[in-house]
């Protein structure tokens, strides 16, 4: 091994919430973490209940919830008991714009205190959140927004007239549109959030919820086929609370800056709901990234806990380097008590560099949009083996399955098998059954009942155990593309390609990136007549970018006549990927993406 | 070079950075990385076409002055020994 173990961290000042691995693993039942919840006074549970309600009933209203960092560095400060508030004013608007429970609203924000009060006042009153990212284009907002059956969209004026205006007579199932923050000129058929806000009541009875009661939509993207919207029920929350202490260390009153956007399932899960239920404070960042900016939040925060990703801890590496003169500025990181990342492997350089240059080593851990919840980690208490997701969750019981000809788990006769020895490559699977597992790809019921084998949930990552039970990520089984830690479906990308009069076919891979892990890159073959030169290059670049939006448009377009296909005629991109990596095209089985860059 | 030489290179160098960038809607003392949704690897490529062009070294911490056109045109003005704007 390149890297050398870390040793445990020593807690600062007390005891880690996960102090002993083993002890935790042998004793931990899903019950008991179900039995630290409040639960609502009528019974049944609550995601925005146990978030918001149970702390402002337990006398703590004026714990500070949010604290939200403006782009001018300007700090509000908000109470429990003023998000108690400002949700349940939300829970009004719905009520008196008549969306039903269960109906889905969605959010298309970046950070900010709006995002906070839509979101609980969805999830207090029995809707659906469902949240966008904020840098997709007009084709995946409306896809996504159609998919998910959106009832109320909750956005900018300025996100609304880029993304939604164009799309919005295709989208007739979406009945309200409500604008947060400054709106200068109300377009039609929208409504100006404020307004309604300050005609509502600030006090709402959250209304009986059952666990099993859909909760959260979050779109995911696949190899093939359009984006799939996972499930999440309100039971959720108890896996959401329980992983949080043990892979985060989050309590009560820590000061607790998750910079995922709001519009990927970590934001919502960790940047939203797990560390309200601990009754936190959470940064809320609303400003752009900047390493700058970064360090000095930290700083002036006093940043106890620190979740973020590993393509920013890289763009945080690139600006300040291990062997260089540490941090940028008279900055004191000493509030820091722990810091962790995911959405894709933290390369051991960056665990190292941690610990120099912020002075704590970072602990990566791995989960995905279906998990709903942290599921394999590094902890405070244990050692890191710098490269690795870790060790599963108490209560998470993970496996390395052996694999069949298509790369995927092998299932015989409905029975899977785990792979012999440690070391063995296969796909990672979860037994299914934690709180906060998927109920459902919405109206997909045949793409859910594939994830699963023999009471095993399949991942679709590639991976390692090792003899002492550390998991390493290999790759993808399939051609979903980790950039920036999060998934971009390469159907999504060739089918708006394909759109353009130009382009006759596409394929679409990640080409490795040392910070970003891949980045999107498109091979095209044109139609007769076309040319194959920069201006039709750029072209088809700003064509797709702005379909997609940035954060799903390639980056990077090659012109390829006699792009490799099946004998039915798909393109097969694992040969582009190939031919990309320079490695052996007949030797397909070690081509899966590395997105650790290493 | 002039304010004006360097506020046209700027313009060029996020053309290409960005490609479609709708320049037109952006005004030149209000930031454009919002404006044209920039992310921050459009942002990185930016600064090192940038140094490419100017061939000035563009440290992190000068950033902050790369907010807006007007401010990397007089930033590269500057420091390429051309005069700033003049207050307008």
């Amino acid at each position: 091994m390149a890297y050398t173990i870390i040793a445990a961290q020593r807690h600062p000042h007390g005891a880690w919430r996960l102090p002993d691995y083993d002890r935790t693993c042998a004793t931990f039942t899903w019950d008991e973490a179900r039995s630290r919840m409040s639960g609502l006074p009528g019974g049944g549970l609550n995601m925005g209940f146990e978030a918001v309600d149970r702390h402002v009933e337990a006398g703590h209203g004026d714990w500070e919830a949010l604290r939200c960092v403006a782009a001018d560095d300007s700090v509000t400060h908000v109470s429990y008991a003023d998000l108690a508030a400002d949700a349940s004013r939300f829970a009004h608007v719905l009520d008196d714009l008549g969306a039903a429970p269960q109906e889905r609203v969605f959010t298309l924000l970046g950070r900010r205190r709006e995002l906070y009060t839509a979101a609980l006042g969805t999830l207090r009153s029995r809707r659906v959140l469902c949240p966008l990212f904020s840098a997709f284009g007009p084709e995946p907002v409306r896809q996504r927004l159609a998919l998910g059956d959106a009832r109320v969209l909750v956005t900018t004026e300025a996100l609304y007239r880029r993304k939604v205006e164009e799309i919005r007579h295709r989208l007739p199932g979406l009945a309200h549109v409500l604008l947060v923050g400054p709106v200068a000129d109300p377009p039609p058929g929208t409504a100006v959030l404020d307004r309604l806000m300050a005609r509502a009541s600030p006090v709402f009875s959250v209304p009986p919820t059952g666990p099993e009661d859909m909760a959260l939509l979050h779109f995911t993207s696949g190899t093939t086929g359009t984006p799939k919207a996972a499930v999440h029920v309100h039971e959720a929350v108890v896996a959401h609370h329980a992983t949080a202490a043990f892979a985060l260390d989050l309590g009560p009153r820590d000061v607790y800056w998750c910079t995922a956007d709001p519009g990927w399932v970590t934001g919502t899960s960790y940047g939203i709901i797990a560390p309200l239920t601990h009754g936190a404070t959470l940064v809320v960042d609303e400003g752009e990234f900047d390493v700058h900016r970064w360090y000095r939040i930290l700083d002036s925060q006093k940043v106890a806990i620190w979740y973020t990703a590993p393509t920013a801890i890289r763009m945080l590496m690139r600006a300040t380097p291990r062997d260089g003169h540490g941090l940028p500025g008279p900055y004191d990181l000493s509030s820091l008590r722990f810091v962790a990342s995911v959405g894709e492997p933290l390369n051991p350089e960056a665990v190292v560099w941690g610990q120099q240059v912020l002075g704590l080593p970072v602990h990566d851990n791995w989960w995905q949009t279906e998990t709903g919840a942290i599921m394999i980690a590094n902890y405070a208490s244990g050692d890191i083996r710098p490269g690795s997701m870790g060790r599963p969750l108490p209560g998470v019981r993970a496996a390395i399955l052996e694999r069949g000809q298509d790369g995927r788990a092998a299932v015989t006769g409905g029975h899977v098998r785990q792979v012999p020895h440690p070391g063995v490559e296969g796909e990672l699977a979860l037994r299914a059954g934690w709180p906060s597992m998927f109920r459902g790809y919405l109206n997909e019921q045949g793409r859910y009942d594939a994830c699963f084998a023999d009471g095993w949930y399949l991942t679709g990552d590639l991976a390692r155990r090792d003899e002492d039970g550390w998991f390493w990520f290999v790759g993808r089984a399939d051609d979903v593309i980790k950039s920036a830690g999060h998934l971009i479906g390469p159907f999504e990308v060739e089918s708006a390609l394909m759109e353009h009069p130009a382009v006759a076919e596409a394929g679409v891979i990640g080409r490795p990136d040392p910070v970003v892990g891949a980045v999107v890159k498109a091979f095209v073959s044109l139609r007769p007549g076309c040319r194959p030169d920069d201006a039709l290059r750029r072209e088809l670049l700003a064509f797709t970018r702005r379909r997609l939006g940035p954060a799903v448009a390639p980056r990077e377009i090659a012109f390829d006549q006699n792009l490799p296909r099946t004998r039915s005629g798909k393109v097969m991109r694992r040969l582009l990927r190939a031919r990309e990596l320079g490695l052996p095209e007949g030797d397909l089985s070690t081509l899966e993406s590395r997105s650790d860059g290493t | 070079m002039t304010h004006d030489e360097a506020l046209a290179m700027i313009r060029a160098v996020i053309e290409e950075a960005v490609p479609g960038a709708d320049l037109a809607a952006v005004p030149p003392d209000e930031p454009f990385r919002e404006r044209l949704e920039m992310d921050s690897l459009d942002f990185l490529t930016f600064v090192e076409l940038l140094g490419g062009r100017t061939g000035l070294a563009l440290p992190e911490q000068d950033y902050g002055a790369l907010a807006t056109l007007d401010g990397c045109a007089d930033y590269v003005a500057s420091r390429t020994g051309g005069p700033p704007a003049a207050p307008s």
